[in-house]
């Protein structure tokens, strides 16, 4: 909602001298949030006064006719002025910027030679004082002394305000509304014009009215003027009121129902008289039915939707936009003016059908005055009989049948418990009458242009806030039942972003959207779980339609967009959910409002929302440790990115079991299955180059994921016995097939060792001609300890023969140099 | 008295004379003074202490002399053993001190040189203001709440007070998911969370629920179609306005200093009534001490209490939310809602782990 300060004083005692800032605490204090206070006079300083041209002398010897003239600028004699505009005559009042004033864009006037005469000052046009784009010429003024300050007088002087409304105030996308909550904060009186005496109904209407859906349209009124000059256009201060609200002037009965619209927040519909086709009729459209409406659009009208029809069919949708059949044209001369009151849920649903948000719909969505259309039509009548010289008909058409509001019954002390806050009953009162509320005990009814109060909250509500949300005490409670502190999964997930963060890795947080093509780019096969994505009906981009089901693609858009901004080493994480469409049909239930639903048809609601488990991903790109004046670097590998897995897997109190396996999109052979106990949590390894290549990867680019929710929650872990005794410490070197895994035969060693092995450490893997084609040497050490005892040689040895023994029955490895 | 076959032998004993052990002592202090290190030290060292040095010699004298001289020669010759010693001992304190120094000395490095070799990983800021503002809310006994990010529309909208044809619903820009009739979508604010918790704890509660929220805003430099809030909710027996209104205050001063405090603005939320925006008084903005939007707060609308199962005539709450993506941009001068989402390692590196 936009209008210009002065707009408010028809309705209030706007204070003299009221500084922007102090309007806009008022308007914020009100509930009114303000987008922008603009002073159009800002931009000009300095003297800006009225001038009558007194003589003109045209210079023809320049490229361009220039204008010599003598102005009156209220001094003894006429000053000198060059200009180059020639739309004003001899005697005619405009507008002179004098030396030593400013002009928007900061341009100092000054008087000086021009074209060979000397200019003092300059004839100013709209667009020069920052008025508009309008440059065709200078502005003429209609009245005006010479020497007085011009700025009243071209609307310099306005103070232009936006506010945001929010939904529930309806009834302040009006300078009615807002001149009612601007006049309570300001303690100023305030004089409702929407209480305005009307002409009541009565007489013969000329054309009848017939309104078949009283649900949808429960007040329907009409007068017609007759005999307007169709050349009659609005007065200037009409379509300066209209420009400042930012609302276009088109033609003079349009902007006097553009103009009674904002005044009282009244939408008014004006139709050529002359168009209709006998009586009106108010209905639901027939399914078929269409109407080409004021913009040019033929649309498709749905049986949902409110029309008005004359004879030739519908010829407006109702409370959203008037049809062109009977627009009101440059020959028109008899005007029917419409205000109507249409049910909101309908409009709103209409507006939503036909893409066609109006001011009009705008306002009935959220909740016109039942009681206006008379005022409104009284309003409209006189200005066009004022302005267009009609003559408005006797009768009067009003269909009524609006129901009178039911009191709401609002307990004494309702708006103190709520707020914390001692309200006297008399001050409730008064507050309640502010609002325009009827009291009578604890039966409080709210005005007709508050549709939004409708529950005793929304009373107390009103009393609290008009009292001043800063009369509010501030008291910390205290927490009745305290609670019990993070749970394990959130302890769990900080554990595992902390110990990432401090093994290297820095945390992404990227949008979950992916491309349609991410599962081929990723080599999914066809039957991969991955591929069934859940689908946004109004994604952001066409090309990310699609939520993710795995952490990775967004994130490696993250370590693609870092190489390209030069950062080279990467190594990035993310802890994040993924979405899993839930499989197999069904529609919910539907669920209310009034009472908590069935369980049932919670629980069948609930079964259609998709799993959401958290995951941790990380992606390696380049060095993971730097080369420097220490030595070389090293590139992070398959290794690491397992190595991140076990990391972030113990972080969370479990340690992984590492398999072979090969799953796209890591690298067949570079892949690891990461298992707690036998379930699988994850992939890590080195990407497939074909993946690489098909995301324009660095080469090698290594990643992995796990499943955190898939991990046990740690349970209290039993203290270990730390045993005094010094440990024997043994190394063996065995030789296997190169296929065996390393983490089995560890495996083995440790069964075959038993719980005198403390620990053991793989410190070398050779493969080469000494070991035999196909072979490799893994070479293990063991720390050997018994809990309370030394380990002699000779119990250290068997425990060696007997790990030894175990990997050789399991795998046929032999002890290398045995 | 007699000295049978024990002749004396003025020479044998001539070196337990006291100016003959005096020089002995002299001379081993002598030498062991000009010993210039360690090594030379040790080398001068048997002549003066060692078995066949003067002194030692001496010692064996004292057999021959008579029984009434002897222990007077023996102390003597201890006495010299002693000093001897002594400056032996002194002597190789100050040479191996006199090494210690040259060996630091030579060993020195320049510690300046850079030691990068671990690079430092980091969380995101946003984790861990997130982190910082639940953490503080635990710590008063509250709770941390979750819900899903796919939502069905009746947590989303409907129980919020927010019904189908609600001017807000459409206000929200609102992420829909195929298939349509399943009323899913990705939530448009963390507020679907209270209806959950409601839904499945009893009165008292309170919690917060930080999470993740989406609209279908483009992304800019203040806006993001991917984003975080944090919720707070309420609901017991007497919660009133003045009640929210001293959480906040608390919040604010915790996480903005004890100069921080909230003002209430007047503003329209369908779950909350009376609903206000939250002005934050930030000293610490960098244009200067200013008030900022900080989120939106109210009493919870007795609407969705009922929607809950919760009687309005016996609790009342109220709940708050605020943007963290927001709050950090004003409480670190973040200029750019991208930087947040692009996934910069520069970005999360310039906050290391907390904020």
């Amino acid at each position: 909602m936009r209008f210009p300060l002065s707009w408010l004083r028809d309705h209030m005692d706007v204070p003299a001298g009221i500084t922007p800032a102090e309007l806009e605490t008022a308007l914020v204090n009100a509930g009114l949030e303000v987008e922008e206070l603009a002073d159009l006079g800002a931009g000009v300083q300095g003297p800006l006064v009225v001038g009558r041209v007194v003589s003109i002398e045209e210079l023809t010897e320049f490229k361009k006719p220039i204008r010599y003239c003598m102005v009156d600028v209220g001094e003894a004699e006429p000053t000198s002025i060059v200009c180059g505009a020639r739309n004003f005559a001899e005697g005619d009042l405009v507008v002179v910027i004098r030396p030593g004033g400013v002009l928007p864009g900061d341009f100092h006037i000054a008087a000086r030679k021009t074209y060979g005469r000397v200019s003092n000052g300059m004839i100013c046009s709209a667009r020069e004082l920052g008025l508009g784009d309008d440059h065709d010429g200078i502005i003429v003024l209609s009245a005006g002394t010479p020497g007085e300050d011009a700025r009243p007088l071209v609307g310099l002087d306005e103070l232009i305000i936006e506010l945001a409304i929010t939904p529930d105030r309806g009834y302040c996308f009006s300078i009615r509304g807002i001149a009612r909550e601007l006049a309570h904060q300001l303690g100023v009186p305030f004089t409702d014009p929407g209480l305005a005496l009307a002409t009541p109904a009565g007489g013969s209407p000329a054309t009848a009215v017939r309104v078949e859906d009283e649900y949808g349209c429960d007040r329907f009124a009409t007068r017609l003027v007759r005999g307007v000059d169709p050349k009659a256009v609005s007065p200037a201060w009409l379509t300066a009121r209209l420009t400042h609200a930012g609302v276009r002037p088109i033609s003079l009965a349009v902007d006097i129902t553009n103009y009674v619209m904002l005044d009282l927040g009244q939408p008014m519909h004006a139709f050529d008289a002359s168009a209709l086709q006998g009586g009106l009729v108010v209905r639901r459209a027939v399914p078929g039915e269409t109407l080409t409406t004021l913009d040019g659009a033929e649309r498709k009208l749905d049986a949902e939707d409110l029309v008005i029809a004359d004879d030739s069919g519908v010829i407006s949708l109702a409370a959203i936009m008037g049809g062109a059949s009977t627009e009101v044209s440059e020959s028109t001369t008899d005007v029917l003016f419409e205000a109507a009151h249409w049910d909101p849920v309908t409009v709103a649903r209409a507006a939503r059908r036909h893409k066609l948000p109006s001011e009009a719909s705008k306002r009935f969505e959220r909740g016109v005055d039942p009681a206006l259309p008379l005022v409104a039509i009284e309003r409209a009548v006189s200005l066009l009989a004022e302005y267009g010289g009609g003559k408005a008909d006797e009768a009067v058409l009003d269909v009524n049948t609006v129901r009178p509001r039911a009191a709401i019954t609002f307990p004494a002390g309702l708006a103190a418990r709520v707020a914390g806050h001692e309200y006297s009953a008399e001050r409730v009162a008064g507050l309640l009458a502010t609002v325009g509320a009827t009291v009578d005990g604890e039966a409080v009814t709210p005005p007709t242009w508050r549709s939004d109060l409708t529950d005793p909250i929304d009373l107390a509500e009103e009393v609290i806030r008009l009292d001043g949300y800063g009369n509010v005490p501030s008291v910390l409670p205290v927490v009745s039942r305290p609670g019990t502190g993070l749970t394990g999964a959130q302890r769990v997930r900080r554990s595992v972003g902390r110990t990432l963060a401090e093994a290297g890795y820095v945390e992404a947080v990227s949008y979950p959207f992916v491309a349609d093509g991410f599962a081929d780019a990723f080599g999914l096969p066809e039957d991969d779980a991955r591929r069934d994505a859940v689908r946004l009906l109004n994604p952001m981009s066409d090309a990310e339609p699609l939520l993710r089901t795995t952490l990775l693609p967004p994130l490696l858009v993250a370590l693609k967009r870092n190489l390209g901004r030069g950062n080279r080493d990467l190594a990035l994480f993310e802890l994040g959910r993924v979405i899993r469409p839930v499989t197999g049909g069904g529609v919910p239930p539907e669920l209310g409002v009034t009472a908590r639903p069935a369980e049932a048809d919670l629980d069948a609601v609930n079964a259609l929302i998709p799993d959401q488990p958290w995951r941790v991903a990380a992606v390696l790109a380049g060095g993971i440790e730097p080369a420097g004046w220490w030595g070389k670097g090293r590139p992070g590998t398959w290794a690491d990115a397992i190595e991140a897995a076990r990391i972030a897997a113990s972080a969370a109190g479990a340690e992984l079991t590492v398999k072979a396996d090969q799953h796209a999109p890591w690298h067949p052979g570079r892949c690891a299955a990461l298992y707690v106990g036998d379930t699988l949590v994850g992939h890590a390894g080195e990407l497939h180059p074909a993946v690489c290549a098909a995301l324009e990867l660095p080469k090698r680019t290594c990643a992995m994921e796990i499943e955190l929710d898939r991990i046990p929650l740690p349970g209290a872990a039993p203290a270990p016995f730390v045993s005094s005794y010094p440990p024997a410490l043994i190394d063996v070197a065995l030789l296997v097939e190169q296929s065996v895994p390393a983490a089995e035969v560890a495996g083995a060693l440790r069964d075959g060792a038993g719980e005198l092995l403390e620990s053991l450490s793989l410190f070398d893997v050779f493969e080469g001609e000494q070991v035999g084609e196909g072979r490799k040497s893994l070479a293990y050490s063991l720390t050997l300890r018994a809990a309370d005892r030394t380990l002699t040689g000779e119990e250290s040895v068997a425990v060696r023969d007997a790990a030894v023994a175990e990997a050789a029955k399991r795998f046929g490895a032999v002890l290398r140099g045995a | 008295m007699t000295y049978r076959n024990d002749p004396y032998d003025p020479k044998q004993a001539s070196l337990l004379d006291p100016a003959a052990l005096a020089e002995a002592v002299a001379e081993a202090e002598k030498a062991f003074a000009e010993a210039g290190d360690l090594d030379a030290l040790v080398a001068v060292k048997h002549l003066h202490l060692g078995d066949r040095a003067p002194i030692s010699l001496a010692r064996r004298e004292i057999g021959s002399l008579p029984p009434h001289a002897k222990s007077e020669a023996g102390q003597r010759v201890n006495a010299a053993r002693v000093a001897a010693q002594a400056a032996y001992d002194a002597r190789e304190a100050d040479l191996a001190a006199e090494r210690d120094r040259r060996v630091l000395v030579e060993e020195t490095v320049d510690v300046t040189l850079p030691y990068d070799r671990r690079p430092r990983g980091a969380r995101h800021p946003l984790t861990t203001l997130a982190d910082r503002m639940a953490d503080l809310f635990v710590g008063m006994g509250y709770e941390v709440a979750e819900g899903p990010e796919v939502e069905h529309t009746w947590f989303a909208f409907d129980a919020l007070n927010i019904g189908k044809d609600h001017p807000a619903r459409t206000m929200m820009d609102t992420f829909y998911l195929d298939p349509a009739e399943r009323d899913l979508v990705l939530r448009p604010h963390t507020s679907s969370v209270q209806i959950r918790t409601m839904l499945t704890r009893k009165p008292p509660i309170y919690i917060v629920c930080p999470g993740r929220t989406y609209r279908t805003d483009e992304l800019d430099a203040t806006h993001a179609a991917a984003f975080h809030q944090i919720e707070g909710l309420v609901v017991d027996k007497g919660i009133t306005m003045a009640n929210l209104k001293g959480t906040l205050d608390h919040f604010a001063r915790t996480v903005f200093g004890p100069e921080a405090g909230v003002r209430l603005r007047p503003s329209y939320f369908p779950f909350t009534e009376p609903s206000a925006e939250v002005d934050l008084w930030f000293p610490q903005h960098r244009d200067g001490p200013r008030w900022v939007e900080w989120g939106g707060c109210g009493m919870v609308n007795p609407r969705v209490l009922r929607a809950c199962g919760i009687d309005p005539e016996v609790y009342s709450g109220f709940a708050f939310g605020m943007g963290i993506e927001r709050t950090l941009m004003f409480r670190h001068g973040v200029s750019d809602m991208r930087d947040m989402v692009e996934g910069d390692i520069r970005f999360a590196s310039a906050f290391g782990m907390e904020v």
